[in-house]
């Protein structure tokens, strides 16, 4: 049991919805984010994802982006991220971590190193975008033997045909993409992802968590509402960019959390 | 290379898309259900005499098609060795051999009931066959290129707005090539249901590289049948620029299995091949990564990150190579090599005074190679060079790069 199925298993028993917060790693620069990465658990936040900075995030908006671009330029690697999970672990034993980005700089380190060095900082699951089911040999796999959960999307064009694909060597929680397009575009819209949720329930016990135009408390109560939880990450990177202390940010991050927490 | 290994070359990919360990699907989980369906839609075009029977058509009637193979009589003289021969893509309709591919993409797209068609373009000469092409078949075209190469390829640009295109230049990254095909991407991720993404050369996700490569292929049959003609045998060496590699894949798939003949791409030197960074050599100067829905060489630093290569030719510029490229480098069935933008320059003069063709700066680097080993190689040693596109946009650049005034020369 990862601590990702702890903290689902938890969150059942006390009827609660997930709230999961998504930061960019060394965004603007690694001690501001390892600040707001340490207040996440008191602000309210269940599930942290934390993502690996990337020159070319062809699945994310701009917010994203740039946010990919300041880590970069204040010297976060790969290596530092670890580290921050492995610095958060020292006084958070419970709160899961969940790493989220693109494949390149994971297989540029070598697969079986990453993956010893992801479970020895604190790693609990991945999200990596640009790894579908037909690629499962690559990371997947090896991710599940090493004891990681492996978090899968699905989205709008997941049609029930795919999904048992998509759903298969999909641990810890099922990420669900309620919009076609990139991060911070267009916002979900509660009808839309209802049925939606619905019909993956159909498929599978794991957790549905919907992500992906997310921006207010209020978004985060009515969607968190009719799934398992949300994820918020452009609306809270928008305001690291716009040079908000780790206090500010966290400050919003509190709120979201407590919208999602209502539903 | 274990022949006992490989019946043929020319039998990739494989059904997930690879070319030994390259290539691949490695495209978000909105992307996939495309990329399944265009697989299945272009196998089916693939076995369709139908819709062959239109690309025939239209390659012969529209595009030009088959170009010339020229015998360069005077470069020939000029360089003293090999026999020249150069397959004449660049008197392809819109100039390049871009338009061989756009037509397939697009007649595809037709048959899949897109409306909407998305490309990337660095140089621009994918940009103009995209727009070209949409026009002809009264499609709405957007094209994504870097705000760099919209500033340093004005013409072209140009061309595409004069086809009816939208241009959008793209900022986010450092604006380049490689910077469009991310926005593409994010474009055709947004607007999956009415959207055909007609990529421009033989890399992204399968089944692009190889139904690039499948379009492209007409460039090597014809250069076959016309060098059988011309000289009663298949050539020594055949040379192609590379960039992502559609024009040097064209040219060498039908050849594959022709292990007489020797086959060398060029990638774009820059300024040297060295720690700096400063070229678009992937083969030459970088390692495999994952890319653009791809497993390819790439050039990339310590961590992962992808490096912005550097060419004096846009069409060059791009950090990566199609997978199939990377595999038949691996397995020693070609050899790549690097010219510098200095030697690329050279070529292009060479081939303007001494066959009257102004070349663009993509295929002057396979002139530029083509140079330097033809004075030591036999008189009866064919080369076959491929001329993938002609110089006119390039000429504003090739004047900065020389010191000329333009404005000045009235």
């Amino acid at each position: 049991m990862t601590r990702i199925d702890a903290k689902f298993a938890q969150l059942r028993a006390e009827e609660k919805k997930a709230f999961v917060a998504y930061i960019m790693a060394g965004d603007p620069d690694f001690d501001s984010s390892m600040e707001v990465l340490r207040g996440l658990p008191a602000a309210g936040v269940d599930v942290i994802e934390l993502g690996i900075p990337f020159t070319d995030p062809m699945a994310d908006g701009p917010t994203i982006q740039l946010a990919g671009q300041r880590a970069l330029e204040a010297g976060q690697t790969l290596q530092k991220t670890l580290d921050m999970a492995a610095a958060f672990r020292e006084a958070d034993d419970t709160t899961p971590i969940v790493l989220m980005g693109y494949y390149n700089p994971i297989y540029n380190r070598g697969v079986d190193k990453f993956l010893e060095d992801a479970s020895a900082a604190g790693i609990d699951g991945l999200i990596i975008v640009d790894l579908p089911p037909e690629e499962d040999d690559e990371l997947c796999i090896p991710a599940q033997k090493a004891g990681l959960n492996f978090i899968r999307l699905a989205t709008p064009t997941t049609d029930d045909k795919r999904l048992p694909k998509v759903l298969t060597n999909t641990s810890g929680f099922l990420y669900y993409v309620s919009i076609t397009g990139i991060t911070g575009a267009a916002e979900a819209q509660a009808g839309d992802v209802r049925p939606e949720v619905a019909r993956i329930k159909a498929h599978t016990d794991l957790p549905v968590i919907v992500g992906f135009g997310i921006k207010t408390p209020g978004a985060a109560e009515e969607i968190a509402s009719v799934a398992d939880g949300v994820v918020v990450g452009s609306a809270i990177v928008d305001l690291i960019g716009k040079g908000k202390s780790p206090a500010e940010v966290l400050d919003f991050v509190r709120g979201l959390a407590e919208g999602a927490h209502r539903a | 290379m274990a022949d006992d290994l490989f019946n043929s070359f020319m039998n990739g990919p494989d059904e997930k898309g690879r070319f030994g360990n390259y290539g691949g699907r490695f495209v978000s989980e909105t992307l996939m259900p495309l990329i399944l369906e265009l697989q299945a839609e272009y196998e089916k075009a693939k076995d369709d005499a139908d819709f062959w029977a239109e690309m025939e058509d239209l390659w012969t009637h529209y595009v030009g098609r088959p170009s010339p193979l020229y015998f360069a009589e005077r470069l020939t003289e000029h360089l003293g060795g090999a026999r020249i021969y150069l397959k004449r893509d660049e008197l392809n309709h819109t100039g390049a051999h871009k338009i061989n591919n756009v037509l397939g993409q697009i007649i595809l797209a037709r048959r899949m009931g897109k409306s909407r068609i998305i490309a990337e373009t660095g140089a621009g000469q994918h940009g103009v066959a995209t727009a070209t092409v949409c026009a002809k078949f009264g499609l709405q075209c957007i094209v994504y290129m870097g705000a760099h190469d919209v500033e340093r390829q004005a013409p072209n640009v140009f061309r595409m707005k004069l086809l009816g295109a939208e241009v959008v230049p793209v900022t986010s990254g450092r604006g380049t090539l490689k910077d469009a095909m991310n926005d593409a991407l994010r474009d055709w991720v947004t607007n999956v249901r009415d959207t055909f993404y007609c990529i421009g050369t033989v890399a992204g996700p399968h089944p692009y590289p190889a139904m690039v490569r499948d379009f492209q292929s007409i460039i090597g049959k014809e250069a076959k049948e016309q060098i059988l003609k011309a000289e009663g045998r298949l050539p020594d060496t055949i040379i192609a620029a590379i960039g992502g590699g559609s024009n040097a894949m064209g040219l060498f798939y039908p050849f594959l299995d022709d292990k007489d003949v020797g086959i060398i791409g060029v990638e774009a030197g820059g300024k040297g091949v060295n720690e700096k960074m400063e070229h678009c050599a992937s083969l030459t100067g970088g390692r495999p990564g994952v890319l653009h829905g791809n497993r390819t060489y790439l050039l990339q630093d310590d961590d992962g990150q992808i490096l912005e290569g550097y060419s004096i030719s846009a069409g060059l510029d791009y950090p990566g190579i199609g997978p199939e490229h990377s595999w038949l480098h691996d397995i020693g069935r070609a050899e790549y090599v690097a010219i510098t933008d200095a030697e690329a320059l050279e070529a292009f003069k060479l081939l303007c005074s001494t066959e009257g063709i102004i070349p663009a700066l993509e295929p002057s680097h396979a002139m530029a190679h083509v140079m330097k080993i033809a004075p030591e190689l036999p008189k009866d040693h064919i080369i076959v060079a491929n001329l993938c596109g002609r110089g006119d946009k390039d000429i504003f650049t090739v004047a900065k790069a020389l010191g000329t005034d333009m404005s000045g020369l009235t």
